[in-house]
């Protein structure tokens, strides 16, 4: 098939950026999105143009380095995917695809379609651990009984793969959706309740202090994650801030 | 206690406290409204009670003005921040593949709730406010009746003030629409709960506005009666 691409262009992250449209052929529809940026880069490579810089690393759906916004959507049109999962087969022959970086103020724009995501790092580093004696007498996981229920969703909530479509889905740009996840992971077992009021109230004030927006529990997030996490953890969010701000 | 309420969730839960405290008025405000549609009566004597009485008057009528400018002075300052928050637009973004319009739109339908209050002080609590307190006039009573019923026929004679009314009222139940749930959401209701949150949620964004537009209309198009 062959298309026509408006793609974001911007030098760096000081300069200003524009949309620039380039056309595609012979594009098979069983290659993945990033397959087709490849072939778009070898095309700007070949004609000694810059190619276009984007994020990508297992291209297995399961790294959480890929992203852009595809067509208005965080990983494009298609369901519980990420970007390298999307097929060319969701498009048609002559169709204009849009492409953006992730938008939002706490994620700036490094080069093209690439955005520093550094702040979910510092939100993690602000809680999202449990203290673990790991010198040599680590205690097997299994020792402590956890029901199966809680398990199931602790483990829901740990496959947040971090890629930050919550964040560039939500038209208040809020990290609720990963911070929900991070903090559910831990709340829910054993082991994550020693450290839990100062976990939620550290990771929450971090998300602020980064400048990501207020949730308006538009479910937005839920409806684009690749992994499928659950509002409900939002809900368990805000429950574990509140019950540690009256501790 | 202080830096939660500072926090962007301390702000929902902040959010969500003073929406249950007006959906809970709203219900009291329907409940002495529909006495109007069967008995002038009911209505003129509720209608006194809540106007006089020092309970109502100096202890609840502070509250509600304090909840109703806070839910949106809150609301502004949120939309405020998340504008902060977005940076740059999308050239392209698609938000109906993900979300209902009236959760995108709270701000725009809360605008027009916020100007029909604007108009209801205008119209209703302003000349209360002077009957009462100015003037002095605690009777409640125009003639060898009480005014109350009659004032709100009166009012509902206007076809624009209707309008208005009509108007107001359905961007009400749009906005109960995603507020209902949204404020049991930002209070952290648990999964098992959603679902029955959801349909009373539905029921009563629906009902209640729909019972202010029906006693509006039947005012309207009795007059005389």
């Amino acid at each position: 098939m062959n298309l026509t691409l408006k793609i974001w262009r911007q030098k760096d992250a000081s300069a200003k950026g524009q949309m620039v449209d380039y056309k595609v052929n012979d594009i098979s529809e069983h290659m993945s999105f990033l397959e087709m940026m490849d072939v778009l880069n070898e095309q700007l490579v070949n004609a000694g143009e810059e190619p276009v810089a984007f994020d990508h690393d297992c291209r297995e759906g399961i790294c959480g380095m890929c992203s852009l916004y595809i067509n208005g959507e965080a990983h494009g049109p298609d369901r519980g995917i990420t970007t390298c999962q999307l097929h060319m087969r969701m498009f048609k022959d002559g169709d204009t695809i849009t492409i953006e970086p992730w938008r939002a103020a706490a994620f700036p724009v490094i080069k093209d379609l690439v955005v520093d995501r550094m702040a979910f790092e510092r939100i993690q580093q602000a809680g999202g651990y449990i203290s673990v004696n790991t010198s040599g007498n680590t205690q097997d996981a299994n020792s402590l009984p956890i029901s199966k229920h809680a398990a199931d969703e602790a483990m829901d909530a740990a496959t947040c793969i971090g890629c930050g479509a919550c964040v560039a889905t939500c038209k208040n740009s809020s990290a609720m959706l990963f911070v929900g996840a991070k903090v559910s992971q831990y709340a829910l077992l054993p082991q994550g309740q020693v450290e839990a009021a100062d976990r939620v109230k550290n990771m929450v004030a971090q998300m602020d202090l980064e400048g990501f927006g207020n949730c308006t529990n538009t479910g937005a997030c839920e409806v684009e994650c690749p992994k499928g996490i659950s509002l409900d953890n939002i809900a368990r969010m805000n429950r574990e801030l509140m019950k540690a701000a009256i501790k | 206690m202080s830096g939660f309420f500072k926090s962007s969730i301390g702000r929902k839960v902040a959010m969500a406290l003073s929406a249950f405290f007006l959906m809970f008025f709203l219900i009291i405000h329907l409940a002495v409204n529909i006495t109007s549609l069967f008995s002038a009566d009911l209505f003129n004597e509720l209608s006194h009670f809540m106007g006089t009485n020092p309970l109502v008057q100096f202890g609840l009528q502070p509250v509600l003005i304090f909840g109703v400018v806070f839910h949106f002075v809150m609301g502004f300052i949120l939309e405020l921040k998340n504008r902060k928050a977005i940076g740059v637009k999308y050239a392209q973004n698609n938000g109906a593949a993900n979300s209902s319009w009236v959760s995108r739109n709270m701000i725009y339908s809360g605008l027009v709730i916020l100007a029909f209050i604007v108009l209801h002080f205008i119209d209703f609590w302003i000349p209360e406010l002077n009957t009462k307190y100015v003037l002095g006039d605690m009777s409640g009573m125009h003639g060898a009746d009480y005014r109350y019923f009659h004032e709100l026929v009166e009012k509902f004679e206007n076809p624009l003030r209707v309008g208005a009314y009509v108007v107001s009222f359905v961007l009400l139940g749009l906005h109960l629409a995603h507020g209902f749930t949204s404020a049991f959401q930002s209070m952290g209701v648990t999964a098992g709960r959603k679902k029955t949150l959801q349909q009373i949620g539905k029921a009563y964004s629906i009902i209640i506005p729909a019972l202010f537009i029906v006693i509006a209309l039947y005012h309207h198009l009795n007059p005389h009666h």
